[in-house]
């Protein structure tokens, strides 16, 4: 299982764990964990609601990781993406590789959270004391996803 | 024709609306309805608040789970989805 979908929360460790799965051919693991901000644009963030497209968020995940497995050699990728009602400081998403060694943990897990943000539909909604705001695809995300377009590995 | 239509994210929200079957066969359709971008202008022949929200600048969409530019055709069966731009991670 790859790709998980989910509310609940997620424990990094055992994620962590569970990627490399004891068998000694990972050499290394690397791990992103994105995060609910409690600022945004000034404003204190209330909470975020998010929601995504069930089936074509799933097939968009996998076709970013087997991008990603065919640029690099991997042992093993995770992506955990929570939906649903989250407070600050939670733990939104975890993109998590595992490599014999780790320049190419490095760049597929940083490869795979561009992507994710920019060709996997979720949509964020910010809450405020009085106000509520649907995020859109930031500028510096697109760039950052189009650096990859003409790099190889 | 029938297709099956989602909406995602603000217009959603804004819309009040989730999902809706729609048969682009009935009287009540332009027969011109053969892309995307013929669908939202139908669809926003529904009042201020669908000529707003669905506003080309402003959304995006996908036929069969996959994003498509607004010159893309809509076949019969299709599922089609309207959306605001992206923001996971």
């Amino acid at each position: 299982m790859r790709v998980s979908i989910q509310q609940h929360d997620f424990d990094l460790g055992t994620e962590l764990a569970a990627l490399h799965g004891n068998t000694g051919q990972a050499g290394a693991l690397v791990s992103f964990v994105g995060l609910v901000r409690d600022f945004s644009n000034g404003k204190q963030i209330e909470n975020i609601y998010l929601e995504h497209y069930p089936g074509m968020t799933e097939k968009a995940l996998n076709t970013i990781i087997d991008e990603a497995t065919s640029r690099w050699q991997l042992i093993n990728v995770r992506v955990i993406h929570r939906v649903g009602l989250l407070l600050p400081s939670e733990q939104i998403v975890l993109v998590a590789t595992a490599a014999s060694h780790r320049p190419a943990a490095f760049a597929a897990c940083e490869y795979i959270i561009d992507y994710l943000k920019t060709a996997a539909p979720f949509w964020k909604r910010e809450q405020t004391s009085n106000t509520t705001h649907w995020l859109e695809t930031r500028d510096s995300d697109e760039q950052r996803t189009a650096r990859w377009e003409n790099k190889t590995a | 024709m029938k297709i099956k239509l989602l909406y995602f994210g603000r217009p959603a929200d804004r819309l009040n609306i989730t999902h809706e079957l729609l048969d682009l066969s009935t009287a009540h359709f332009s027969a011109e309805v053969a892309t995307l971008a013929d669908l939202l202008v139908w669809l926003r022949l529904r009042g201020a608040a669908w000529k707003q929200e669905l506003a080309e600048q402003k959304i995006r969409c996908a036929i069969n789970q996959k994003f498509s530019h607004l010159n893309e055709e809509i076949k019969d069966g299709d599922e089609v989805a309207i959306f605001s731009p992206i923001s996971g991670g």
